[in-house]
């Protein structure tokens, strides 16, 4: 099995199964309780969260357990713009959003705010410049991805952070879903920022939102006092446990398989390169994971389908949307023609794929992509 | 060229004559567990200074470390160049480049030479490097009542220093070199600030508490230990006395009337405290108290309370409003620990009004059918000691999950 869809979720590393098996059976108590199972259970999640922020380079305070990357985009974004719309009613972004936060700016602007959509060029990236002439006098947030789920794009992500510095009334949320770990982001004129557990080999439905001192948002939910009442809800301590070994994990394995991993998708991006009629969507500066492809023409599920029968896994466009068979929003909006938006694939790597798998997968490619090109006859 | 120096101002220092050297090897000391982390960093003492080389460390994050080292008055960034007029000429000019990036602004110099070995005194000086830096930078004006920056060169017997910020520092004395005294924590919001402020001046602590299961929790137990862990940024390790406090407390109940219950309950823990104080050598108690602030804290409370011990008491809260010790405790970090929502043995059992002006004679006749001695001996004998440090206590048990 060749697995290279690890944009839309990485396989757990064994050892933080172990982790949330073991933390499950002994450490099930409720870390709020009074007795001393209660006060063992929120010493562990002191630990963790002592240990996140570290790894994170930030301070513990600032660490908020959530359930993952769409839960910490919706409470930046909304509870951002609930707890400051006295302020102002606009909101800057950019085209190359992820779904959760694109749709929670949708529900936003039908409860009244404003949103602007910077828009990216055909690299799928938008410029300092572009958010410079987007701010108002009534920007309350702006809100951008710092490595596209679909283009593997980076945004000036810090740069824009330094341009914001001289804003301090607008919020700066970062959805660094698929670059931590990948990409480094220096957290110092970040606000908010957004991560999920299982795009690093952790478990689904647990994440982290940063949230800088002092910056303060609306909570989502109504409830208990859990994550000082901005995350109310018991807490998921084997979750949340098991996402700090991940971090760690991913954070040790970026530390020697990084350079290897981004030559690896550079030599199949040459061979991809080399197919006739295959375009690179992705831009030469790009995560050192994720490489998107169209093949003009040819519907991208008739290929994902056609890999998966040799047992090679890839995704159409972002899983979060890839069940409406409509071109890619992200790519359409950024200039993409239509053809090259409703034919990309996205292929996506972790630190464990190996060169033989990257050879592997580039054989069967070729071969899919010549079959393909005479049934539909291009 | 960049700040490779950090030059420390001593606080009180060079008031205290002949224990001057023993006192500098200790801050010293102190500076370089606080800089534990920077493992490049190299302190070094001269002539009633010390540098701090930064061997590339970072220089900010050096400063934060530094901000809450008892014993410094002032703390800056500081070049050091040869004993040469061209060499201090063009630090001085970095300096101020550094210091007003726009280009724009005025400034003043000022040259101490403490080598009279340089050829050129001080006020000539002034006006070599004041000159130089005229010549150089366009917008740039003197003015030395107001200046924008004040340039400083120190010319020395090994080099020439030369700073142009000052960061305020702790003040105080080192921690560790005025004794010991043993702290009374009770877990709320002012004995924290009490012990961060006998810190300052130079003390080292050992902590009290009074622990009376099932009444107060574990939780309790733990705030106090979290407590302990944020006051050890600020001096040593402390050791913690947690006393058993739950058999006092109840015979206390039963057996005295309700509005001297607190007057008698505070005696009893002095004396324990004063106990514990001895056998480990602290020569006094100190307290969060603040002079009429609750009715054991007014003066005649204090008076009635007082009498069981003769060690004197340091309340550094004394004069204080709670609003000014909430400030301190903000500051300090211990704010949001305080107010963990968990009882503590102060506020269990409080009968509806306590005594504001008990009578000394009466608080001793309702004690005399106690076997005082016995009591206290007993709950000293159980008392527990944590040792608690700044490293990260971690409970091993979680170490495989990690």
């Amino acid at each position: 099995m060749v697995y290279f869809d690890n944009s839309a979720t990485t396989r757990p590393f064994p050892e933080v199964i172990d982790t949330f098996s073991s933390v499950t059976r002994t450490y099930f108590a409720n870390p709020s309780s009074l007795h001393p199972l209660g006060k063992e259970a929120e010493q562990l999640l002191t630990q963790a969260r002592n240990k996140t922020a570290a790894l994170l380079g930030v301070k513990e305070k600032e660490i908020y357990f959530t359930s993952g990357g769409t839960e910490g985009n919706n409470l930046a974004v909304k509870g951002t713009a609930r707890q400051l719309q006295s302020r102002g009613k606009h909101i800057i972004t950019t085209t190359m959003e992820h779904s959760s936060t694109y749709e929670a700016l949708l529900e936003l602007e039908n409860e009244g705010f404003s949103v602007s959509y910077v828009k990216a060029n055909e690299h799928g990236q938008v410029s300092v410049e572009q958010i410079k002439n987007e701010i108002k006098p009534d920007t309350i947030l702006v809100s951008m991805i710092h490595v596209s789920n679909e283009l593997g794009s980076i945004q000036p992500v810090e740069e824009t952070g330094e341009l914001l510095d001289n804003y301090p009334k607008i919020v700066f949320h970062v959805d660094h879903v698929q670059g931590v770990t990948k990409v480094p982001l220096n957290f110092s004129n970040v606000d908010l920022c957004t991560i999920s557990a299982h795009k690093f080999h952790g478990l689904k439905g647990t994440g982290v939102l940063f949230m800088r001192e002092g910056i303060q948002l609306t909570a989502l939910f109504s409830g208990g006092q859990q994550e000082s009442g901005i995350r109310p809800g018991t807490e998921n301590l084997a979750g949340i446990v098991s996402l700090t070994k991940a971090l760690r994990m991913a954070f040790d394995d970026a530390s020697n398989k990084l350079e290897a991993l981004k030559e690896r998708t550079t030599r199949i991006e040459a061979e991809l390169k080399k197919i006739d009629g295959v375009n690179i969507n992705s831009p030469a500066k790009r995560a050192p994971h994720i490489l998107n492809v169209s093949i003009p023409y040819i519907k991208p599920e008739v290929i994902v389908q056609a890999l998966a029968e040799k047992e090679i896994y890839i995704s159409t466009k972002s899983a979060c949307s890839s069940k409406q068979f409509s071109p890619s929003r992200v790519l359409y909006s950024s200039g993409f023609s239509k053809e090259k938006a409703s034919s990309a694939v996205r292929i996506s790597l972790s630190f464990h794929n190996t060169d033989e798998e990257a050879e592997f997968f580039v054989t069967v490619f070729k071969e899919v992509v010549s079959n393909m090109k005479k049934v539909v006859n291009v | 060229m960049n700040y490779e120096y950090l030059l420390i101002r001593y606080a009180e220092l060079s008031l205290k004559g002949k224990k001057r050297a023993s006192f500098e090897r200790k801050l010293e000391q102190n500076i370089r567990g606080a800089l534990k982390s920077f493992p490049n960093v190299k302190t070094n003492r001269s002539f009633g200074r010390m540098f701090i080389k930064l061997n590339g460390e970072d220089v900010t994050k050096v400063s934060d470390q530094l901000k809450d080292v008892f014993g410094i008055y002032s703390f800056s960034p500081a070049l050091k160049v040869e004993l040469d007029e061209t060499s201090i000429c063009e630090a001085g000019l970095w300096a101020i480049n550094d210091a007003l990036p726009s280009g724009e602004g005025t400034f003043k110099v000022s040259v101490r030479r403490t080598n009279k070995n340089f050829p050129i005194g001080s006020q000539e000086m002034n006006r070599v490097v004041g000159g130089y830096i005229l010549k150089s930078m366009e917008q740039v004006t003197v003015n030395v009542h107001e200046p924008d920056v004040h340039l400083k060169v120190e010319i020395r017997e090994e080099a020439a220093y030369i700073t142009c910020k000052v960061i305020k520092g702790a003040g105080g004395l080192p921690v560790g070199t005025s004794g010991k005294v043993m702290l009374m924590l009770s877990g709320g919001i002012d004995s924290p600030v009490a012990g961060y402020l006998a810190l300052k001046r130079g003390v080292t602590i050992e902590a009290v508490h009074f622990h009376s299961p099932p009444f107060t929790n574990e939780r309790a137990k733990q705030k106090v230990e979290d407590l302990c862990k944020v006051l050890t940024k600020y001096g040593a390790t402390i050791k913690l006395h947690i006393v058993p406090f739950t058999d006092i407390q109840t015979a206390i109940h039963k057996q005295i009337p309700d509005n001297f219950e607190m007057t008698v309950m505070r005696r009893f823990m002095l004396r324990i405290s004063e106990s514990i104080a001895l056998k480990n050598g602290a020569k006094a108690i100190v307290n969060g108290e603040s002079l009429g602030q609750v009715a054991s804290q007014t003066l005649e409370s204090m008076y009635a309370i007082n009498e069981v011990t003769n060690l004197p008491i340091l309340r550094p809260l004394i004069t204080m409003d709670k609003l000014e010790v909430i400030d301190y405790a903000h500051k300090i970090d211990t704010y949001d620990i305080s107010i963990r929502p968990y009882e503590d043995c102060c506020t269990i059992f409080l009968p509806a009004e306590s005594k504001t002006k008990p009578n000394l004679d009466k608080a001793k006749r309702y004690e005399s059918y106690f076997n005082i001695e016995e009591m206290v001996s007993q709950a000293v004998g159980n008392i527990e000691t944590i040792t608690i440090s700044q490293e990260e206590n971690n409970n091993s048990s979680f170490d495989s999950l990690f």
